[in-house]
């Protein structure tokens, strides 16, 4: 065989082992690389536990109408949709929490609610002026994140 | 039709010419397109003026990962063919590339404190964009760091090759994994989710980053071209003086 192909042969199957390899290695670090359980999903791994010692991160959608802001401690609610869990956080919000915003908070599970210690907030993929946003929520195509 | 590319004084006659127009397009685009960015497109309806930071980030990011693309495919182009242009080209794209990652990671972190509330996470698209930019960084050292140069030039190409891999994690690591990054707003199945005011000055800067880049590896391959000629020239010398 040409020496050339030989070598572009070799380079492809070691290529795909390496796929392979960095695909197997990935996917028994799963656990490792996402960066946070919704609240289904944390009750799917946790099951009945309702204490957990380290610390685990918690994304979902600020619950509507479930936020209460007192001056030392915010008290709000993460939902997926399926479950919720309730959130103790005393320090600063991030400029972007509001009702329906994407979060992630960090903490430990105490009987079921999470003492967060910080707040993360998760913006979308959409970027559009806020007249578009108004006129696509005012015509219903959008529902749209709720304001402050 | 790769020894067509290949020949070094058929390479300088092409980019001669492509040089100059080169560099006052990309500038237009860029100044355009910071123009536009900065003061002629709209607050977003979310994060108010910091998306501006969008404008540099995201071109950053692309060429970053297109330009390490280019530095893989150049150096199987080397390690296969065993072209020493391909060579010249690999080396010549890899600082750049180094820039721009790092300038993404740099953009990022200015834009992830005041919308996420920190500065950096080890989720998934920042952890394998830092890994992108280790990446550039080790074939940049591997590429000098032995006595006889085509040692340097074998093994940084092997790692540059390697790193390919890392390139659809990067891509797809908002869709595999649940990140705080938000996921991919431009490149998806269902058309962009960006607002065609703001769509504009992206695609002017990203233009721009590209041809500026396409700009700065030509000077750095007729640099290299000349060092090497210069190399060869001493070591005719030397050796006319020991005859």
């Amino acid at each position: 065989m040409n020496p050339k192909y030989k070598r572009l042969l070799i380079l492809f199957l070691i290529l795909s082992i390496l796929g392979v390899a960095t695909k197997l290695v990935l996917m028994a670090l799963e656990e490792n690389i996402i960066y946070f359980y919704t609240p289904n999903e944390l009750k799917k791994k946790y099951g009945n536990v309702k204490n957990v010692e380290n610390k685990i991160r918690i994304g979902g959608l600020v619950l509507e109408d479930s936020v209460v802001i007192s001056k030392n401690e915010s008290i709000f609610e993460i939902t997926d949709k399926k479950d919720n869990i309730k959130v103790f956080f005393k320090g600063q919000l991030p400029d972007l929490f509001r009702e329906g915003q994407g979060i992630v908070a960090e903490g430990i599970l105490k009987d079921n609610k999470l003492i967060a210690n910080q707040v993360l907030a998760k913006h979308d993929e959409n970027y559009m002026p806020p007249e578009v946003a108004d006129a696509l929520i005012k015509s219903g195509v959008w529902q749209g994140e709720k304001k402050k | 039709m790769f020894d067509l590319l290949a020949n070094p004084n058929r390479f300088k006659k092409i980019t001669n010419k492509l040089e100059p127009s080169l560099l006052v397009i990309s500038l237009l685009f860029i100044i355009f397109g910071l123009y536009f960015s900065l003061f002629d497109s709209p607050k977003d309806y979310q994060q108010g003026d910091a998306v501006r930071i969008m404008y540099v980030h995201v071109p950053s990011a692309w060429l970053a990962s297109f330009l390490y693309l280019s530095l893989a495919i150049s150096s199987i182009f080397y390690l296969v063919w065993k072209h020493p242009l391909a060579d010249l080209i690999s080396s010549s794209i890899a600082p750049i590339g180094a820039l721009f990652s790092i300038l993404t990671l740099i953009t990022g972190s200015l834009w992830g404190k005041p919308m996420w509330g920190t500065w950096w996470v080890w989720d998934a698209r920042l952890t394998s964009m830092l890994i992108l930019f280790f990446f550039y960084l080790g074939f940049i050292l591997l590429h000098n760091a032995f006595e006889r140069k085509v040692d340097g030039s074998k093994s940084a190409s092997v790692l540059a090759i390697i790193g390919i891999i890392n390139l659809p994690i990067i891509k797809f690591s908002v869709d595999w994994w649940h990140t705080l990054h938000q996921p991919a707003s431009i490149l998806k199945f269902d058309g962009p989710s960006i607002d065609n005011q703001m769509l504009l000055p992206l695609t002017l800067m990203i233009i721009g980053f590209g041809l500026f880049s396409l700009y700065l590896i030509i000077v750095n391959v007729k640099t290299k071209l000349i060092e090497k000629k210069c190399e060869a020239l001493i070591l005719k010398l030397n050796l006319k003086e020991l005859l």
